[in-house]
Order: structure tokens, then C-alpha cells, then sequence
């Protein structure tokens, strides 16, 4: 009998359990193992390789609560034909899953900081599970700011989860969209323009950055513009991936395999490849 | 006949014909065995039936961009430098079958190959290839993820050095400290003497293996002056060495010279081929390929050695991370000899030449790190942004 517990190369079978639509090309599934066994535990920022019977893998970073480990749960966009084979599974439907692979977001160093989560796009997905367990801690962080940018409002992510985190005293969010029709009554700009309503103490504050590049290049500088020290800003890198192990090669970057020294890094030790073009 | 034992690292003397006892004894124990022979002009490691499958009197002249068989006068089993293919194609196989899964009601069952848990025995493994086979251990067997597949054959493989003792034309493993004297990581190490009339195998034992093997064939110590032949073989081989590489500060001076214009220079003569991938004996980039049967019930997964000089390389939803050929390049020639370093301890690049042999346009790894060296000298990097 094969594990796949042992046996990273090895996919085991996961059941839709709902499919729920965020935008025109982004789906969330929450799925189950199949066959029952125990849960999945994950920690926040943590990727799996989803694989679409006989079509191939993608890794996809995981959205779901860490708290939660009876289902797993993906926010994928439609992209290629493994996403797109995904996203149109319908419930009862398997695909597979190994993982999860990959260093999390910083939870325990953060602690007893002020805590900014900086999302652009389809960035927030990898994010949330960080939020959920900042708020499910509470107590152990210090100011929370989420700023969280799309490019329009039909492409905000998690809305009505939106509209709730909003709703708390302990919790300020904010979104902003690059470009809106008259209706929009929200923020119009990119996310780094926003930074300065947040309210931290630079000296004592870590901030979680994922998004597209170029989102990143900027949020980045502007958080070293407001005093936040190199090492305690995180980002989350995106690399072509065939393994998840470390041994294909495909997501190098620099001396690092994204898959496995990342997809988060603390940006001082990224930082001379993170500007650096094509690496 | 001796059956005395041999110590480790003592060094005996053999007939050149006990070498067709030698593959009879490892056939007889079950090794596939595997060694150079001569196919289409080139030098290719196939099973060997017999010592005459072996290219007895033939040597070979390489240079950039070429690789030529040529006869020797003298009669030696062991006058040539190292073939097109290394051993990797045998350790870590260009394409293989990872696994196999058929669909059912309830998911998909997954099955592994019936394991070829083959044991291989290499003949005649040169030094620089000795070192390459420990850099991909490194990179197979020492992180948190191992392949279990490459371990099985790696540990049952027989080793067979053959100590390089002729001019080697596009290999620089003085420079990377490899060879040309194998010190290391073989079972059983030979170097072949002709003086005159007087042929004859210096051998030593690396391992039980490589001892009790030597202990099934005619053998005598070795006396002082044919171990000193030994010696000499090697020191002249390293002496005519074709290429160097300075490697002192090889990683900083790489991760200082990113924006190099040297690098358009190069990209303007590379042809993405990457024939240099897929000669070197420590390239470990591979792709993993899904298909399916016409019914869509069974699939597969196939792991192939993959190509750092393609665009498809990094492809992501939208286009690729490196989309220029200079971006490639110095991706390839930055992993062997810098950031390999920070992933594995150790340099990606042993020496051997075939990248500079076997590239189609003889681009020469020697000659990009000295004009990258040299650029230094007349223009000081600039400061980082």
C-alpha cells in the first residue's frame, strides 16, 4: 500500500465539497479527502500541487482556515488547463492533492507586533489563512491593518468575508481597486498608495506582502519609505513549479528554490534578487 | 591464482587481460555492466558483452564545438577522455515513468512502475564524472526530499574508476580539483601502464566490494617504481590539462555581475540549444509530464530532464520569467558555478568539458568567467541600485 504521507510525488484523491464563484474566473473549492482519513494540516501561507486527473499539476497556495483542518479549501483563477479543468469540477467531483509544501507566513515572530497584510489580486488567497488565525489570536498581535487592492470591484476576492472583517473594532480594512465604473463609492489606486492610511509603529511592525510583482516592487518600497526594517517585511513568491520538493529546478530564483526555501521569504535575505530582472 | 586479501588504497598489479575476468565476475553477480564504446564516431557508455566491446587503441581529440575519434599506436584499453552521455543517463534516467493511476468511483488508485531496481556496473568512470555522480548525490539524496529511485541505483551501482591519464582537450578538472586522479567514491580504481613492451593495470580497492573483486583475479603488490608509472600517468595528464577555470571567488564574482554586458555578448552566439543540459553530468532540472489513455480512465506521470535555456523553463500564467537569452544563459552558467553553492554546498561544475565540446558554437565556460573576470579589471561593477 502506498502513503502518500511518505510518498511526496504521489497525489492523493480529494472531494469537492462545494464550489462557490469569487470573480468571472476565480473559484474557491472546499474539498475533503476522499475516503475519509484524518484532516489537513497546513500552516498559513503553505502551497499544494493540484492536479487534475491525467491533464497535470499546479501549485496553488491555500485559502482556508489552519483551524479547520476537516477540509481544504483553494481559491484558483482559471488560467491554463490544469485551473481551468479545476475550477470547472463539479461537487462530488475528485481531483488530487499533495502538499503542503513550503515555509508559512511568520505567525509566531509576528506576535505582540503590529501586523500589515498587504494583498494585490488574486494575493489575498494565500493571505487569508494568515488572517484567520491573526484574528482567531487576537490577542497576541498588536494593531491589524489588511490593505487590499484588485483591479476593479468585480475582481475583489472574499466580499461578503470582506464586509465582515470590516465590521470588527479590532481590524481596520481597506480596499482599493485600479479602475471602477461611476458606481464605486471605494478607493480608486494601487495598493501603495494606500499604505499611508495605515495606521503601525514602523519600528515594531511586520508586514505580509503577496500580490503581482510589480505590486510588490512598489508596496515594498513604500514600507521601507515608512521606516519598517527589511527583516520584518515578508513577501510571497510566484515561480514556475514542477515538484514541490526542490529537485525539478524549475522555481529557482537566485540560490533559492521558491518551493522550498519559500514562497515566503523575509525580504533582507531576498532582497538583491527580488530587484534584480529575469532571475 | 591469489586469494589475498587486499587493505583499502593498497595498490596491486593486474594483467591487462584479467579485465575480462573482472566484468565476467561482476556479470556473474547480477550487474548489468556498462562501460565506453564506440557507436556512429562517438564514445558512448552501452552494456559491454566482452573486453573486445571495449574501444582498445582509440582516443579521441576534443575541442570546442568538436569531438573526434582517433587512433593510438599504442594498443591501451583505456585512451580516451569522457563520452558525449555521462553516467547520469543510467543513475537519473532522461525519461521515466514516475507513476501510473487509474481512475475509479471513489478517486484514482495510484500504482508505481514495477521497480528496475537495476545494478549497474560502470566501467571505466573518470574522476571528473566520479565527482559529478558525489555533486548529484548532494542534490538527490541529501535534502529534506530524496529520490527514491536514483538512491536504489546508486547504491547498488559498482564503480569502476579508470584514472585519466592522457591530454584531456576541453576539460579543466585540475581547476575544479576533480581529477585527474581519482581519490574517492569508486569500488574498485585502475590505471592503465604501457612502457614498451610492459602493459599492465595498477589497481586499488575503495570499498569490500571493489577488495573481494580484486581478490577473485591474479594480482601482485605493486612495486615501488609501478606505482610511481601510476603516479607519473596522472601528474603528466594533469599537466597537459586543456583549460583552467580560476575558481577563487567564483560565487561573489558571479552574484556582483548580473547586469555584466559580457552576457549579451554570449547571447548573442548561444543558440538555446541546451545541449549543455543534457551533456553535463550534474544538470538535475526535470519536468514532470501527465497523459493520459484514449478513455481518460488510466494516466500517467513521466519525469524528463528539463532545459533551463527554454522559455517554457519558467513559464507562468502569462509568459515566462526569463524571456531573454541572455536571462537564460547567465541563469545556466550562474547556477553551476555560484547560487549551486548556496543550495548544495558545492560547485555544480566538475570540470569535465562537455558543455564546451559538445556546444554547438563552442561557447566556452572557461573563456566566460575570464572575460567577466577581466571585464572587472577595466570596469568596476557598478554599485547596486
Amino acid at each position: 500500500m502506498l502513503n502518500p504521507a511518505t510518498e511526496p510525488m504521489l497525489p492523493r484523491p480529494f472531494r469537492v465539497l462545494k464550489v462557490g464563484r469569487e470573480t468571472a474566473d476565480t473559484f474557491t473549492l472546499t474539498l475533503e479527502a476522499a475516503g475519509g482519513g484524518q484532516g489537513f494540516s497546513f500552516a498559513p501561507g503553505q502551497f499544494n500541487m493540484l492536479y487534475a486527473f491525467g491533464i497535470g499539476e499546479s501549485p496553488i497556495s491555500i485559502s482556508g482556515n489552519p483551524e479547520r483542518p476537516e477540509t481544504l479549501v483553494h481559491t484558483i483563477r482559471a488560467v491554463g488547463a490544469v485551473t481551468r479543468t479545476i475550477c470547472g469540477l463539479k461537487k462530488g467531483e475528485i481531483l488530487g492533492g499533495r502538499g503542503p509544501f513550503g515555509a508559512p507566513w511568520p505567525m509566531a515572530a509576528a506576535a505582540g507586533q503590529d501586523v500589515l497584510v498587504i494583498a494585490g489580486g488574486l494575493g489575498l488567497a494565500p493571505l487569508r489563512p494568515a488572517v484567520y488565525h491573526l484574528l482567531s489570536h487576537r490577542q497576541d498581535y498588536g494593531n491589524l491593518e489588511l490593505i487590499y487592492g484588485a483591479r476593479t470591484p468585480e475582481d475583489l476576492l472574499y466580499y461578503k468575508e470582506l464586509e465582515g472583517w470590516r465590521g470588527r473594532f479590532d481590524f481596520r480594512v481597506h480596499v482599493t481597486v485600479d479602475a471602477a465604473r461611476g458606481e464605486w463609492r471605494g478607493s480608486v489606486g494601487v495598493v501603495p498608495h494606500i499604505i499611508p492610511r495605515a495606521r503601525f509603529d514602523p519600528v515594531n511592525t511586520v508586514a505580509l506582502v503577496c500580490g503581482p510583482g510589480v505590486m510588490m516592487r512598489f508596496t515594498v518600497q513604500e514600507l521601507l519609505a515608512h521606516g519598517l526594517k527589511p527583516e520584518n517585511i515578508y513577501v510571497s513568491m510566484e515561480r514556475n513549479m514542477k515538484c514541490g520538493l526542490g529537485l525539478c529546478g524549475h522555481c529557482q530564483l537566485g540560490p533559492f528554490f521558491v518551493c522550498k526555501d519559500g514562497p515566503v521569504f523575509r525580504y533582507d535575505q531576498l532582497q538583491d534578487w527580488f530587484l534584480a530582472r529575469e532571475v | 591464482m591469489s586469494a589475498a586479501s587486499v587493505n583499502l588504497g593498497d595498490e596491486v598489479v593486474m594483467e591487462p587481460e584479467v579485465l575480462q575476468q573482472l566484468l565476467e565476475s561482476l556479470r556473474s553477480q547480477g550487474y548489468q555492466v556498462i562501460g565506453p564504446t564506440l557507436r556512429q564516431g562517438s564514445l558512448v557508455y552501452a552494456p559491454l558483452s566482452s573486453l573486445a566491446d571495449l574501444p582498445r587503441g582509440w582516443g579521441d581529440a576534443q575541442e570546442g564545438g568538436v569531438f573526434r575519434l582517433r587512433k593510438l599506436k599504442a594498443p591501451i584499453f583505456f585512451g580516451y577522455g569522457v563520452g558525449q552521455q555521462s553516467w547520469k543517463q543510467f543513475l537519473y534516467p532522461p525519461r521515466r515513468r514516475t507513476w501510473q493511476a487509474r481512475r475509479e468511483e471513489n478517486g484514482f488508485q495510484i500504482q508505481l512502475p514495477d521497480e528496475d531496481a537495476v545494478k549497474f556496473a560502470f566501467i571505466g568512470v573518470h574522476a571528473c564524472d566520479l565527482a559529478a555522480i558525489a555533486v548529484q548525490d548532494k542534490v538527490f539524496l541529501e535534502g529534506p526530499f530524496t529520490d527514491p529511485h536514483y538512491r536504489a541505483r546508486r547504491e547498488q551501482a559498482f564503480i569502476l574508476a579508470v584514472n585519466c591519464g592522457h591530454p584531456c582537450g576541453t576539460g579543466f578538472c585540475v581547476s575544479m580539483g576533480s581529477g585527474p586522479q581519482v581519490t574517492q567514491g569508486f569500488d574498485l580504481a585502475l590505471t592503465e601502464i604501457l612502457q614498451g613492451t610492459r602493459h599492465f593495470l595498477v589497481a586499488a580497492a575503495g570499498s569490500a566490494r571493489g577488495q573481494q573483486l580484486i581478490a577473485q583475479v591474479p594480482h601482485q603488490k605493486a612495486l615501488p617504481e609501478q606505482r610511481q608509472a601510476a603516479a607519473n600517468l596522472t601528474a603528466q595528464a594533469a599537466r597537459q590539462m586543456g583549460r583552467t577555470l580560476e575558481t577563487a571567488d567564483l560565487k561573489s564574482l558571479l552574484y556582483r555581475n548580473y547586469e555584466n554586458p559580457r552576457w549579451d555578448q554570449v547571447a548573442a552566439r548561444c543558440l538555446n540549444c541546451g545541449n549543455c543540459t543534457l551533456v553535463c553530468p550534474t544538470c538535475f532540472c526535470h519536468t514532470l509530464e501527465d497523459t493520459t489513455d484514449l478513455t481518460g480512465t488510466q494516466a500517467e506521470r513521466w519525469r524528463r530532464w528539463d532545459v533551463c535555456h527554454t522559455v517554457d523553463f519558467t513559464y507562468l500564467h502569462g509568459g515566462g520569467i526569463r524571456n531573454t537569452i541572455r536571462s537564460r544563459y547567465r541563469q545556466w552558467l550562474t547556477h553551476k558555478l555560484a547560487t549551486w553553492i548556496d543550495q548544495f554546498g558545492v560547485l555544480g561544475c566538475v570540470g569535465c568539458g562537455r558543455c564546451i565540446t559538445w556546444c554547438p558554437v563552442a561557447i566556452d565556460i572557461t573563456e566566460e568567467i575570464q572575460a567577466i573576470r577581466e571585464s572587472e579589471l577595466t570596469t568596476p561593477p557598478a554599485a547596486k541600485e
